[in-house]
């Protein structure tokens, strides 16, 4: 299915996701928002993965394995993440980064 | 142009607008939408690259079950109907030309590094090459990471019970 698509596309299209992830980590302040930025920067990562298992090992499984970990711990990241911002909106009725910048209560 | 070329740089396109959106729609829900998308056009490349197992996780466990995740706590956060406040216009065009300068110098990088062994793409790995490696603990063995995720899962799972639980004290 990939034949005369060069890896370069791939790798391409993947570093223009991971820092369109940077500039939402940059310029979001909801924190709900700023999760799906991370989101997408593990999902670019992955693809770099796959893209690189496909064109310059394809007999292995590493970059393969690899995305299924990063997937795993992206969950589990989102899981905590979630839990998280649910206990700060609890404390302070917002979810705000920068109306949120206290540790006590 | 083959078939292929174009359902390639059409997954590309939607993967590139769809972030952008993603990172500038002042709409919340919107947002979570459009990470949907783009999560899925991942998926899709997945397909392309003939990597069926890993489309189908991307599918079920992203598109799936972190967007759902994602999309209760913005119901259980925010007002649907709410718009968020513009970015100072300073703020956006500095993280404007520190991402573009970035994106830039990695692109060249990438461009201009030669993958000297590109493999002409034969065969698939079989569903039971998968099973076999994920499970095996001798050489390309994954078991010992598997078992550490599987751990790291409980934690999360406890983690974000116990976190998300309310405080007896304060009620």
């Amino acid at each position: 299915m990939t034949a005369g698509i060069p890896l370069y596309d791939f790798l391409i299209v993947s570093t223009l996701m991971f820092f369109i992830g940077i500039y939402g980590f940059l310029t979001r302040k909801n924190l709900i928002t700023i999760l799906m930025s991370v989101e997408l920067i593990l999902n670019s990562v992955n693809i770099n993965f796959v893209a690189f298992n496909r064109y310059l090992f394809p007999g292995q499984l590493e970059g393969q394995f690899f995305s299924l970990f990063i997937i795993a711990v992206a969950a589990a990241e989102a899981a905590v993440a979630i839990a998280i911002i649910i206990s700060v909106y609890r404390k302070f009725t917002n979810i705000d980064v920068e109306r949120v910048d206290t540790m006590k209560h | 142009m083959t078939i292929s070329e174009i359902i390639f740089y059409l997954f590309s396109a939607i993967i590139v607008l769809f972030s952008i959106l993603t990172v500038t729609s002042r709409r919340i829900l919107r947002a979570a939408i459009f990470l949907l998308f783009v999560l899925v056009s991942t998926a899709g490349l997945y397909f392309m690259l003939n990597y069926q197992f890993l489309a189908a996780v991307q599918l079920t466990l992203y598109a799936g079950g972190i967007v759902v995740l994602i999309i209760f706590s913005i119901l259980l956060t925010s007002h649907i109907s709410q718009k968020f406040e513009s970015v100072s216009l300073k703020k956006q065009l500095f993280s404007a030309i520190a991402v573009a300068a970035g994106a830039f110098l990695s692109i060249m990088v990438v461009v201009s590094f030669g993958f000297d062994k590109l493999i002409e793409v034969t065969d698939n790995p079989s569903m039971s090459a998968i099973g076999s490696d994920l499970l095996n603990y001798g050489k390309n063995g994954y078991a010992l990471p598997f078992e550490v995720i599987s751990i790291l899962l409980l934690a999360a799972m406890f983690a974000s019970i116990v976190i998300a639980k309310k405080d007896k004290k304060t009620n």
